[in-house]
């Protein structure tokens, strides 16, 4: 994969990133992903993925630490940051009374993309998401892989710099996972980001560039997978071994 | 212990889900409204006992055998109260077919369905029956207190409506089934139970215009000319009066009509209702195929226009938000034509219009924007724009008062060619008044799907007082300042105050 230079700013860094609710979520975060890179976050349930990813999508402040989204400060301007991530969660943010074409145009018009390229943008991606034939259809009548597809093609629309995905694989049929998989990894070949939180451990090992294992809000090991494999001693093991045996360790 | 599966199973389970429905819904989910839940249920009719005592005194000492007039009036309070318990049990009954929470389980599993929709029908019987009693209970408890307890046997005139009504209801519905199928089912029996429950009333108060060009459905019911069109004292139609004014054997007989319309309508659509239930789930499916038309250029504007369309989309797409927004609106046609009926005499009803209009706008705006403001189907992926929160309260705040600019400016129109000044002062109001239901609601907003609206009541017992009590005061100092009234700007002045304190207690201030 195309990973950039070092005088490109990191597509994301976190400081020090805390955030509370009943008990700490995320703990002081320290998080550093380059530009071009395909980022796997990790961890069990509750660990504090969704949570860090949703203060940096600017969806929750955090208590304390820095975000910074290729060198603009998420926190001191929101609106800045936001204008190159794009977000897409495991449930699909979408309207049941909008067509996919309609949703687009008003992704587009939030993101103030320019009306011809948002229109040939979206035209491309209904087509590369199999939507075509269902472009003028309510979104209502969507299976679950639709409306993840119509979400994602949302979440493309206006290129950004980096993508945000959280669980964006749940409930969708092989088929389904595939293209998105599929469309994911082009658009890291474009030269975009993609960090995206996945329980699917096989998925991980097959596309990431480098995976981020958090437990506990704190991030645990970070690296490739045959790093992580070194650091755990289990050389020839898969990942869903090597990731038991940190999170185990933890654990202990 | 009754067996699963069997009806009494089915009862027990439907009883649970609906008191704990209703619960959650009276204490927005949080469990330590419990006791003031309990509390201001009880204050509530104790209030209504209150207003019941002040208004049934002269109607307590009616003969059990009265003339027409007073069978006319009592007749047509039964009619109102039967045609509310009908829009009602519609609207429960097109819910029992379209959502689908357990439905699915139900239909999937080996117990009959049928039983589970003789209770569901049942269970609509006993809701208008609750409803009814709710509202008419503390008239009766009044009258029975002043007249004797004769008056109790109304409880079971509103018995005998409720079962009617269901039973009417039921059969309504799956004709429209069977006549227009399972898609368009939908939306027509909304309609259709938004248009009965405001008909009555509505035709009442049209009939009272175009006769004696007042809105007093009363002076209208007791006029000469319907009296003489009455039929006698000895007719059938008179029956449910008679029974509601104590004559047991015409209650007897009421009740059992009642009871085997119910018996029969139950008994004849419970089988049916698990085709139509199938039917209905396809639904979704074939609106989509059906909804593919012509497709329009590709459109990207601002970022506030983007979001204003979205708004207007959603409101203009939502069939079931329509048939309740058409539900308020259906209140303006008296008004319209009081207005119409003026415009052609060149007489003034102002008095009337304008604050009809102004709490009709009120009451808009505070829907409205509850829909756009806390009605959010996609929060979090609109809070990921890059658009600040400020700029997307602004964009839906203009789309609701769009809205009702759209709604309302008709009507001024007209309004001009009648008074100017009138117009100026309903126009004012009219403003103020959605201004500030949709402020309330800024304040009081909680995130929810649009799906929630029923619920929207529920979330913040302050901000539904505030919104009512904003648009009554809008509308008297609306219609004093039409006639004239120095007190005009005192009220006006007191729908600030009540603003002001709404403000003070929002959670945005404390």
């Amino acid at each position: 994969m195309a990973v950039s230079e070092n005088k490109v700013p990191p597509a994301l860094e976190l400081r020090a990133l805390a955030k509370t609710f009943d008990r700490p979520a995320v703990a002081g975060l320290d998080l550093f992903v380059r530009a071009g890179e395909f980022y796997m976050l990790l961890g069990p349930n509750g660990a504090g993925k969704t949570t860090t990813l949703r203060m940096v999508s600017g969806l929750l402040k955090p208590d304390s630490g820095s975000i910074s989204v290729f060198g603009v400060d998420a926190l001191a301007d929101p609106v800045g940051a936001k204008q190159i991530v794009g977000w897409l969660s495991d449930e699909p943010m979408i309207y049941d009374k909008l067509t996919p074409v309609e949703y687009l145009e008003f992704v587009a018009g939030l993101w103030n993309v320019e009306s011809a390229v948002a229109s040939a943008r979206a035209s491309e991606l209904l087509r590369w998401l199999g939507l075509t034939p269902h472009a003028h259809e309510r979104c209502e009548g969507f299976s679950r892989g639709m409306r993840q597809k119509v979400a994602l093609a949302g979440a493309l629309v206006h290129e950004p710099r980096l993508i945000i995905l959280d669980e964006p694989l749940t409930g969708l049929d092989a088929g389904s996972a595939r293209l998105v998989k599929d469309v994911l990894l082009a658009r890291v070949a474009a030269g975009s980001t993609v960090i995206m939180t996945t329980h699917i451990l096989e998925i991980a090992e097959r596309m990431a560039d480098r995976i981020g294992v958090i437990s506990s809000g704190r991030l645990i090991a970070e690296g490739t997978l045959d790093e992580l494999r070194s650091r755990t001693g289990k050389g020839a093991a898969s990942l869903e071994d090597t990731f038991l045996a940190l999170v185990g360790e933890i654990a202990a | 212990m009754s067996r699963p599966g069997s009806l009494t199973w089915f009862a027990g389970h439907e009883l649970r889900l609906a008191w704990r429905d209703w619960f959650s819904m009276m204490t927005a989910g949080r469990k330590s409204r419990r006791r003031s839940v309990f509390v201001w249920v009880g204050l509530f009719v104790l209030f209504l006992h209150w207003i019941a005592f002040a208004f049934v005194g002269p109607f307590a000492h009616v003969a059990p055998n009265p003339g027409k007039p007073a069978l006319i009036v009592v007749t047509a309070s039964l009619l109102l109260s039967f045609s509310m318990m009908l829009s009602q049990a519609m609207e429960s009954v097109t819910r029992a077919f379209y959502s689908r929470s357990d439905l699915d389980l139900i239909l999937v599993s080996p117990a009959r369905a049928d039983r589970l929709f003789a209770v569901r029908i049942g269970a609509i019987a006993l809701l208008a029956v609750g409803m009814s009693a709710l509202v008419m209970g503390p008239f009766i408890n009044m009258l029975a207190l002043a007249g004797g307890v004769r008056w109790l046997a109304a409880y079971g005139v509103i018995v005998s409506l409720a079962l009617t009504a269901t039973a009417f209801s039921v059969a309504l519905t799956y004709a429209l089934f069977r006549l227009i199928g399972a898609k368009r089912t939908r939306l027509a029996a909304q309609i259709v139970a938004a248009i009965l429950g405001a008909t009555f009333v509505i035709g009442l108060q049209v009939a009272a215009i175009l006769s004696s060009g007042t809105a007093s459905r009363f002076a209208f019911l007791q006029s000469h000319a319907v009296t003489a069109l009455a039929p006698e004292t000895a007719s059938l139609l008179w029956w449910p009066a008679r029974a509601a004014l104590g004559d047991e054997s015409t209650l007897v007989a009421v009740f059992a009509t009642s009871l085997a319309l119910f018996v029969a309508a139950a008994f004849y659509f419970s089988p049916r209702f698990a085709d139509c239930a199938i039917l209905a789930a396809g639904t979704a499916q074939d609106r989509a195929r059906h909804a593919a038309r012509a497709p329009a250029a590709f459109q990207v504007s601002t970022p506030a226009r983007t979001l204003r369309r979205k708004e207007w989309l959603l409101l203009q797409r939502d069939p079931w938000l329509m048939s309740q927004s058409l539900m308020q609106l259906l209140y303006l046609v008296p008004a319209a034509l009081l207005l119409w009926r003026n415009f052609a005499l060149g007489t003034s009803a102002s008095l009337v219009l304008v604050p009809t209009l102004i709490m009709a706008a009120g009451q808009l705006a505070g829907g409205l924007a509850w829909l756009t403001i806390s009605g959010e189907d996609a929060p979090d992926f609109i809070a990921s724009a890059p658009v600040t929160a400020r700029r997307i309260l602004r964009a839906k705040i203009e789309a609701v008062l769009g809205a009702i600019a759209f709604v309302f400016a008709p009507l001024l129109l007209v309004f001009a060619f009648v008074s100017l000044k009138d117009t100026f002062v309903v126009a004012i109001g009219i403003v103020a008044a959605a201004v500030s239901a949709t402020a309330i609601q800024l304040w009081f907003r909680t995130q929810a799907k649009r799906t929630q609206f029923r619920r929207r009541h529920t979330s913040s017992r302050i901000a539904t007082f505030a919104e009512a009590f904003s648009s009554i005061t809008w509308a008297a100092a609306g219609g004093l300042a039409a006639a004239g009234s120095l007190l005009a700007p005192l009220v006006g002045l007191l729908a600030l105050a009540l603003l002001g304190g709404t403000r003070w207690l929002s959670p945005a201030q404390t």
